[in-house]
C-alpha cells in the first residue's frame, strides 16, 4: 500500500537553482503529480508547477521524469521501483520561469504567424459536406492537446536557441500538415513552411513521435508528407531517404 | 471607440501598475469566454481575454461527449422545439424560459460557425456534421469528435482568436471588479507569473469563468473551478441565482484514488454502454420517475432496439437526465450493492465489439487503461458520481447575458437561469456558444453606446485598496495553510451539502463554514509574489467560502427535491417552490437571500409541453 517516495525536484528560477530532495508519502494507484501536489500542500507551499484537469487531456504538467519529457499527471508510480528516487526537472528546452514551470511563450508567438484556416464557401442548405475519410486525417493531428513535449525533445531547438526563430517546431508542424490537409481549406502553406516555419531543419528523427502522449504519428503522419509537399523529392535526400526507411503502409500519401 | 483622454485616470496608481484600456475586457478563455471576445471583437470593441491558465488549457478542454444542437442531421424530425422541451424537462421546469429557447434556436448556427472556423467534426454518411445520442435527448443531438469535443471547440475557438489577434493575458488572476457610481470601471489583477499587479479600465466586464466544483472533495473540476466570477459577480453587487442546484455527474472514476472524480463521458451510454449493480442487473429500470415513465423503456428489449429505432422504441433509462441517474447510482450503493471500490459497473465491453469502443471512445479507452489498467473493451469500469457543474450563477438578461449591475455580464457556467435545477449533457458547449456570442455582443454594444465623456472611470483609492487586500497573505505570520483550509472546505461541502441533503446537515455545514472564514482570515503564504500556488490559492479561497456559503443557504432554503438538489427530509417536488428562484447578493460580507417567482413562459411555447 503506502510508501514514502524519495522525490528529487528542482527548485530555482532564472537566475538558476537546483535540485532539493524530499521524502512524500504516496498511496497506491498515484501519479507523479498527486506527490507533487502533496509535496506542495503540506511541505512547500510556494512550488511552482503547472496543472489543470489531472487526466491527460489539457497538457499543462509537462515535465522531465528521471531525464523522460513527460505529463505528471499521466506517469504512474507504479512505473518506478519503490525504493527508486524520481526526479522532477523543468522541460529544458524552455526558459525556467519558476521551479517546475517554464516560460512557453515561444509557442504561443509561433502560434500566430501561421495563417489562418481559410474555407470554400458552404453548400446551398447553409451546411458543409465531407467525408469521414477526409477528416479522420486532420483528426489525428488536432488530437494534440499542446503539452509541448514534442518542442521540448525536439533536437533543433532543445539545445539551440538560435535556430529558435527560424524553426517552429513538431507541434506546428502538425497544424501546417492539418490545414494542408484540410478538405476544405483553400491557403496554401507549402512555401510558408518551408520559409517561415523552417520544416527542412527536421531530420525526422522521430524524438517527437516517441514522446507524444497522444500517440500521434507526427513524423510519419504530418512531417514526411509535409516535406514532400513542399520540396520537389529529389531535392531533399532526407525525404528521399524516409521513403525509404518508412514502410509505405506506415505513412499518408499525398 | 475612445480616445486618449480614457487613458490614465488612475493617475498615481499607473506609477506602480501596469494599466490597459479596453472596451470590453472578458475573463476566462474557455468556450464562453473565447466566442464572447471573438463576437465583442467582431462588433468593433477593443477587447482583451484575461485568463488564470494559459491560452487553450480551461476546463472547456475537458467536455468530451458533444455539443447539442438541433441539426436534425439523422432525425429530420429533431427541431429547436423540440429541443427547447427536453431542456425545460431535463431542468425540471425550473429554467429560464427565454434562455433556454435561444439556445435550442440558435446551437445549430454557432456549431456550423465553429466548423466555419476549422472545427472536424465527426461525419454521416452523407459528409454532414455527425449526432449522437445522449441523456434527456429525444434525438441524436450531440455534435461531436470521438469523445474529445471539448478539445476541438477551445482549439477551434483559440485559433480563430489568434488570427483576429485579440489580446490574451495569460496566467492572470483577477481579483476585484471596479465601480465609478453604479457602473462597471475596471478590473484588477495579477500576473502568476511575476505577481505584479495590473489594471484594467474598461466600463464592461464580460464573466466567463465557469463553476466551483474545485469546493467540492469528488470533483471533475481542476484547480481554476473556485467560482472566481461567482464572487466577483457578488462583490460588485450583482444578484446569484440557483445555487443550491449542483450537478453530480453520475460517472466519474472512483478507483485508484488519484483519479477519484474524473468524468467518464456519458458518451459510454449514450453508445450502448449500461449500468450494473454488483448482483448484475441494470438496476435503472428501477429508478424510472413517473415524470419521465411516458418516454422511457421499460424492457431491455424496447431499451436495446431503441439505438437503432428511435420512432417505435422509448429511451434505456440509463439515459435519463444526470440527476436522475446520480441518485439511483447513490441509492444502489447505500443499499450494499455497489462494486468493490464502493461505486457501481458501467458496462459497454459486452455489449460493442472492441472495434466500436476503440473508434466511439478513445479517450476513455486511453483514460482507464493509462491511470487504471482496465481495459473497456474488455471488462466494466467502476464508476460513481463526481461534482461536475453548478447550474447556478449570476442571475443574468436572457437576450443579452446583463447582470443587474451596468457593464457587467455573465456567459456560461458562471450565468445561471439557463438549464434550470439540472443540465442536460451537450448542452454545456452550446450553451458556451450562444451566451458566450450573446454577451460579447452585447457588452460592445453598451461600450459603444457611452459617449466619451461619460466613460466610468477607476478610483486611485479602489486600486491601492485591492492591491493591499491581494497582498494580505504575505504579512500575517503563524497563520494557516491555504491548502488545510482548502481541504477542510472540501469535506464540508461534500459531506454536508453533497448529493442527498437535510436540514440538520445544511446547519450545520454553515456553522462549519462560518468557522472556515474565520479561520481564512489569517492565511500564512511561504516565499514571494513570483508564480507562488500558495499565494494564488489563498486569494482564491474567499471566492470559494463565499461561494460555498451560498450554495447551502440556498439549499437550506428550498425545501423540496428537484433536479440537483435532493432533500432527505422533503423527498418530494413541491409546486410551489417549481415557480420561484432563491436569489443571492452579498453586502458588506452579509448574504441575503430573496425569493423571486420565475419569469412567465408565454402560451406559444408552453403549448409545447401539452402534448404526448
Amino acid at each position: 500500500m503506502g510508501y514514502d517516495l524519495s522525490l528529487r525536484v528542482w527548485r530555482g528560477d532564472r537566475n538558476g537553482g537546483e535540485l532539493v530532495d524530499f521524502g512524500v508519502p504516496v498511496e497506491e494507484g498515484e501519479v507523479v503529480l498527486d506527490a507533487i501536489h502533496r509535496l506542495q500542500a503540506t511541505q512547500v507551499g510556494d512550488l511552482a508547477v503547472r496543472w489543470n484537469c489531472k487526466a491527460g487531456k489539457c497538457g499543462s504538467c509537462s515535465a522531465e521524469i528521471n531525464g523522460r519529457p513527460r505529463l505528471m499527471c499521466m506517469t504512474r508510480l507504479s512505473d518506478f521501483d519503490k525504493s527508486e528516487t524520481i526526479t522532477v526537472t523543468p522541460v529544458r528546452t524552455f526558459p525556467v520561469v519558476r521551479d517546475l514551470v517554464t516560460d512557453v511563450s515561444f509557442n504561443y508567438e509561433k502560434a500566430k504567424q501561421v495563417p489562418a484556416f481559410a474555407p470554400t464557401p458552404p453548400d446551398a442548405d447553409g451546411k458543409r459536406r465531407m467525408s469521414q475519410r477526409e477528416v479522420e486525417r486532420g483528426q489525428e493531428f488536432r488530437k494534440c492537446i499542446e503539452c509541448f513535449l514534442c518542442q521540448d525533445v525536439c533536437h533543433v531547438i532543445r539545445d539551440h536557441d538560435d535556430n529558435k526563430p527560424a524553426f517552429a517546431g513538431p507541434r506546428f508542424f502538425l497544424r501546417y500538415a492539418e490545414l494542408d490537409m484540410h478538405p476544405l481549406d483553400t491557403n496554401d502553406r507549402r512555401k510558408l513552411a518551408q520559409d517561415t516555419a523552417g520544416i527542412s531543419m527536421c531530420n525526422i528523427t522521430k524524438c517527437c513521435t516517441e514522446v507524444c502522449p497522444e500517440n500521434i504519428k507526427i513524423t510519419d503522419n504530418a512531417i514526411i508528407p509535409m516535406k514532400e509537399r513542399v520540396a520537389d523529392r529529389k531535392y531533399d535526400p532526407l525525404v528521399w531517404l524516409g521513403s525509404k526507411i518508412f514502410r509505405r503502409d506506415q505513412r499518408e500519401e499525398t | 471607440m475612445t480616445d486618449a483622454s480614457t487613458h490614465g485616470h488612475a493617475q498615481s496608481s499607473q506609477q506602480r501598475f501596469e494599466s490597459h484600456a479596453y472596451d470590453v475586457v472578458v475573463i476566462g478563455a474557455g468556450g464562453a469566454g473565447l466566442r464572447a471576445a471573438i463576437a465583442a471583437h467582431d462588433a468593433g470593441a477593443r477587447t482583451a481575454i484575461v485568463c488564470k491558465s494559459l491560452l487553450g488549457k480551461a476546463h472547456t478542454v475537458m467536455a468530451e461527449g458533444g455539443i447539442a444542437a438541433a441539426m436534425g442531421n439523422l432525425y429530420p424530425d429533431d427541431s429547436w422545439q423540440v429541443h427547447f422541451r427536453d431542456t425545460m424537462r431535463g431542468g425540471k421546469m425550473l429554467n429560464n424560459w427565454r434562455m433556454a429557447q435561444l439556445h435550442a434556436q440558435e446551437a445549430p448556427d454557432r456549431v456550423l460557425e465553429l466548423e466555419g472556423w476549422g472545427a472536424l467534426f465527426d461525419r454521416t454518411g452523407d459528409g454532414l456534421i455527425s449526432q449522437r445520442d445522449f441523456g434527456g435527448h429525444r434525438f441524436a443531438r450531440l455534435a461531436h469528435v470521438g469523445d474529445r469535443t471539448g478539445l476541438e471547440m477551445i482549439r477551434t475557438l483559440q485559433q480563430h482568436v489568434v488570427a483576429l489577434g485579440i489580446d490574451v493575458y495569460m496566467e492572470c488572476t483577477v481579483t476585484d471588479i471596479f465601480k465609478d457610481g453604479d457602473r462597471v470601471s475596471g478590473a484588477f489583477g495579477y500576473w502568476r507569473e511575476s505577481g505584479r499587479f495590473l489594471v484594467f479600465e474598461t466600463p464592461t466586464v464580460v464573466l466567463a469563468t465557469g463553476g466551483i466544483g474545485k469546493s467540492y472533495q469528488v470533483t471533475s473540476n481542476s484547480w481554476e473551478y473556485t467560482g472566481d466570477g461567482h464572487a466577483l459577480a457578488m462583490r460588485a453587487g450583482a444578484s446569484l441565482i440557483n445555487m443550491e442546484f449542483v450537478q453530480f455527474h453520475p460517472t466519474g472514476m472512483i478507483w485508484p484514488p488519484s483519479v477519484k472524480g474524473i468524468l467518464v463521458t456519458e458518451s459510454v451510454r449514450g453508445d450502448g454502454g449500461v449500468l450494473k449493480n454488483s448482483e448484475g442487473r441494470r438496476f435503472m429500470f428501477d429508478y424510472i420517475p413517473e415524470f419521465f415513465k411516458a418516454e422511457t423503456a421499460d424492457t431491455e428489449d424496447e431499451a436495446d432496439r431503441w439505438y437503432d429505432d428511435k420512432k417505435s422504441n422509448r429511451r434505456p433509462p440509463e439515459l435519463l437526465p444526470r440527476d436522475e441517474v446520480a441518485r439511483a447510482i447513490n441509492s444502489e450503493i447505500k443499499a450494499g450493492r455497489g462494486s468493490p471500490h464502493g461505486g457501481v459497473f458501467l458496462d459497454i465491453a459486452s455489449r460493442r465489439s472492441t472495434e466500436f469502443i476503440r473508434r466511439r471512445l478513445p479517450s476513455m479507452y486511453h483514460q482507464f487503461k493509462e491511470l487504471a489498467d482496465v481495459d473497456i473493451t474488455a471488462e466494466a469500469m467502476e464508476i460513481g458520481p463526481t461534482c461536475h457543474y453548478v447550474m447556478g450563477g449570476v442571475e443574468v438578461d436572457a437576450d443579452t447575458g446583463a447582470s443587474i449591475v451596468p457593464g457587467l455580464y455573465a456567459a456560461g457556467e458562471v450565468a445561471g437561469g439557463m438549464h434550470g435545477s439540472n443540465r442536460l449533457g451537450g448542452n454545456s458547449l452550446s450553451d458556451l456558444l450562444v451566451f458566450g456570442r450573446r454577451a460579447g455582443l452585447n457588452s460592445a454594444y453598451y461600450a459603444r453606446r457611452l459617449p466619451a465623456t461619460r466613460r466610468p472611470r477607476v478610483a486611485a483609492g479602489a486600486v491601492e485598496a485591492a492591491a493591499d487586500a491581494a497582498l494580505a497573505p504575505f504579512s500575517v505570520e503563524g497563520g494557516e495553510n491555504p491548502y488545510t483550509i482548502q481541504h477542510d472546505l472540501q469535506e464540508v461541502m461534500q459531506q454536508l451539502v453533497g448529493i442527498i441533503r437535510k436540514r440538520e446537515e445544511l446547519t450545520e455545514s454553515l456553522e462549519e463554514l462560518k468557522a472556515l472564514r474565520e479561520r481564512a482570515r489569517h492565511l500564512t503564504v511561504e516565499g514571494h509574489r513570483q508564480y507562488n500556488p500558495g499565494w494564488h490559492l489563498a486569494l482564491d479561497l474567499s471566492n470559494m467560502l463565499l461561494v460555498s456559503e451560498c450554495i447551502a443557504r440556498a439549499a437550506l432554503t428550498r425545501e423540496e427535491s428537484r433536479g440537483g438538489h435532493t432533500r432527505d427530509d422533503f423527498p418530494m417536488s413541491d409546486d410551489t417552490w417549481g415557480g420561484k428562484n432563491v436569489v443571492l447578493t452579498e453586502a458588506d460580507g452579509e448574504v441575503t437571500l430573496t425569493q423571486q417567482p420565475l419569469p412567465v413562459m408565454p402560451e406559444e411555447l408552453r403549448r409545447l409541453f401539452e402534448v404526448k
